[in-house]
């Protein structure tokens, strides 16, 4: 793992050069992250790539992270390598369900596919994309499955069907309610209020 | 006849075909018998890991871990315990570290039997399979061994591994490195100089420095280009600094060198398994493999018979489970088949907030196409297997 003041030296390297697309950074566990603004991704990943202190020319991973309470609900995440350096770096950026990203493809062919999967996990929307269709999930899929108010069993299941002679879609049925425990300690950050709690507030 | 209707012919190779190594379905476009297009179609056992993961606490979740790539199972379990244990700040006592090693080396060594063997047999060769197989089978019994499961392991913990190993088995282990350099040079003689197999993968797919790193190749995909890039030497975890390994590099990044790379890492692995053992086996070095100061760790059995602290303790780590501090990192391992990564975002509760499975298999398959172009239909399988693609890490 890469020294801290070595990183901050990168990173303040980035943010001198990239002055007006960098919003802010931190590192912290030893890695770094820059925020930057969503409309300047193509030029921020180019100049990662090819300036001569960076070179971070492996893309390692795209992917999306939702944060349903905030406007701009979704993070995309972009982790990039430098085999030169032995260099990691990631680059955060915000946006919403409507607002396309630009696509990074020009820059690194491997996006392609990670872009793809975000899409079909998230719904961000990647503008120039060549060929944004959804990769993980079933033909004629709808929904996000890895939105948070997408439920872990879905909204429909496959079943095959003797009369028709093939697979058929439904609605899901669950023969008994979804259980999702919850085990946090009652005094640490469970949501819930206890029986009798409430009249002790009332009271005070 | 002078206006003929010529046109591109497409067939569907998969979703269920032998040499697909799983479901995959390769949609090609082929003028005669040369691949101008492939269109993979991914996702057939997608299962919704990540999804899942997000509702279970970090305990429950290691067990998924060992279905991503089922080649390899205990590698993966490695990227998520270095991910909790960086966030958490838990300390991996050294032993555990060994066992860690010694482990993953063994996955490693599980995963490359796997591809050489059935990519040879892709390429028409049956014995190889059979003899690997054989090898594979002594070392899935050590897994069983130190696990209680053959396959999906659900050995390593955040802080160390689950049980320390009896030291039967630490000699078997040493025992069957002191053999294993004979069935690998077994397996030379079927393979390296057989003139059909070096036909059908000798120029084949040559993946170029620019390429591998354009396309975010990793692994033996990057070191068959001739980069000498491996996770454990360059950015060392755990105990392999202090190992003595080589990392084998090709010189001209096709299907044949990617083999022989594979090949010499098994060499090296068991190599380190060796050195492993060897540590293991002394009498200073024996001890604990979990923490047993912090509150990650279950108490050991023993103690929970007369602590009443060690039981709670106990019941607390069983149904709750491990709080995770607020924070995101970035824990990456090399595994088989290449940088296996995760990306674990935390809220502070005890299940992850958000965990990105970064798989390898997911980056090398999207270069497919630019892979195949112009290659004939036959060398599509003989590719496909050279990639090293297992679809429980493509499809998560």
């Amino acid at each position: 793992m890469s020294k801290p003041d070595t990183l901050n030296e990168l990173a303040e390297h980035i943010a001198q050069a990239l002055d007006e697309d960098v919003r802010e950074w931190r590192v912290t566990h030893g890695e770094l992250t820059v925020l930057i603004h969503r409309d300047r991704i193509v030029k921020v990943l180019t100049f990662l790539r090819d300036d001569a202190a960076c070179r971070f020319t492996s893309l390692i991973d795209i992917c999306g992270v939702d944060w349903p309470s905030r406007t701009e609900r979704f993070d995309v995440v972009y982790h990039l390598l430098s085999m030169h350096h032995n260099q990691r770096i990631r680059v955060t950026l915000q946006t919403d369900e409507d607002t396309p990203v630009p696509s990074t493809v020009e820059v690194f062919p491997a996006s392609n596919w990670f872009e793809r999967e975000a899409f079909d996990m998230y719904g961000v929307l990647f503008d120039s994309h060549p060929d944004l269709r959804r990769i993980l999930t079933d033909y004629g899929f709808h929904g996000h499955p890895l939105r948070k108010d997408f439920p872990l069993t879905g909204f429909t299941e496959v079943r095959y069907d003797e009369a028709e002679k093939r697979v058929v879609y439904q609605p899901v049925s669950l023969v008994q309610e979804y259980r999702d425990f919850d085990f946090l300690s009652p005094w640490e950050g469970a949501k819930y209020v206890l029986p009798g709690d409430e009249k002790a507030e009332g009271k005070a | 006849m002078a206006e003929t209707d010529i046109r591109n012919f497409t067939i569907n190779f998969g979703p269920v075909h032998p040499a697909a190594h799983g479901v995959l379905r390769l949609v090609l476009e082929l003028d005669g018998e040369v691949v101008e297009r492939v269109d993979p179609h991914i996702g057939l056992l997608h299962r919704g890991t990540e999804k899942l993961l997000e509702h279970k606490t970090y305990l429950q979740g290691i067990g998924y871990f060992d279905r991503l790539d089922y080649v390899a199972p205990m590698n993966q379990e490695h990227a998520f315990c270095m991910a909790i244990e960086r966030l958490a700040g838990i300390p991996v006592p050294r032993r555990g570290q060994y066992v860690r090693v010694l482990y993953s080396e063994i996955g490693r060594i599980l995963n490359h039997l796997l591809n050489v063997t059935t990519q040879a047999m892709d390429v028409g060769a049956l014995t190889p399979p059979l003899w690997g197989f054989e090898e594979r089978e002594k070392l899935m019994v050590f897994y069983e061994r130190a696990s209680g499961a053959r396959l999906h392991a659900h050995f390593f913990r955040p802080g160390g591994v689950h049980q320390d190993l009896p030291q039967e088995l630490i000699d078997d282990i040493s025992a069957w490195c002191d053999a294993f350099p004979k069935a690998i040079a077994d397996m030379h003689t079927l393979l390296t100089e057989n003139r059909i197999f070096k036909q059908r993968n000798v120029d084949i797919a040559v993946v170029s420095r620019e390429d591998a790193l354009a396309w975010g190749f990793s692994g033996v995909m990057v070191r068959g280009s001739g980069m000498a890039w491996d996770l454990r030497r360059s950015q060392p975890y755990e105990v392999y600094d202090e190992l003595d390994f080589k990392v084998p590099v090709g010189k001209n990044g096709d299907n044949y060198d990617r083999y022989l790379i594979r090949m010499d890492e098994m060499l090296e692995s068991a190599k380190i398994m060796k050195q492993c053992c060897e540590w293991l086996s002394k009498a200073e070095n024996q001890g604990e493999v979990l923490p047993t100061d912090t509150k990650f760790a279950p108490p050991r059995r023993a103690e929970m018979k007369r602590s009443m602290e060690a039981l709670i303790h106990h019941f607390k780590l069983y149904t709750e489970g491990v709080h995770v501090p607020e924070g995101e990192c970035y824990a990456a391992v090399e595994a088989p088949k290449g940088e296996f990564g995760v990306y674990l975002v935390a809220d502070g509760t005890n299940k992850p907030y958000r965990l990105k499975i970064r798989a390898p298999g997911f980056a090398h398959l999207q270069a497919m196409d630019h892979l195949n172009k112009g290659h004939m239909l036959a060398d599509v399988s003989a590719i496909l297997g050279s990639l090293d693609i297992v679809f429980g890490e493509v499809d998560r």
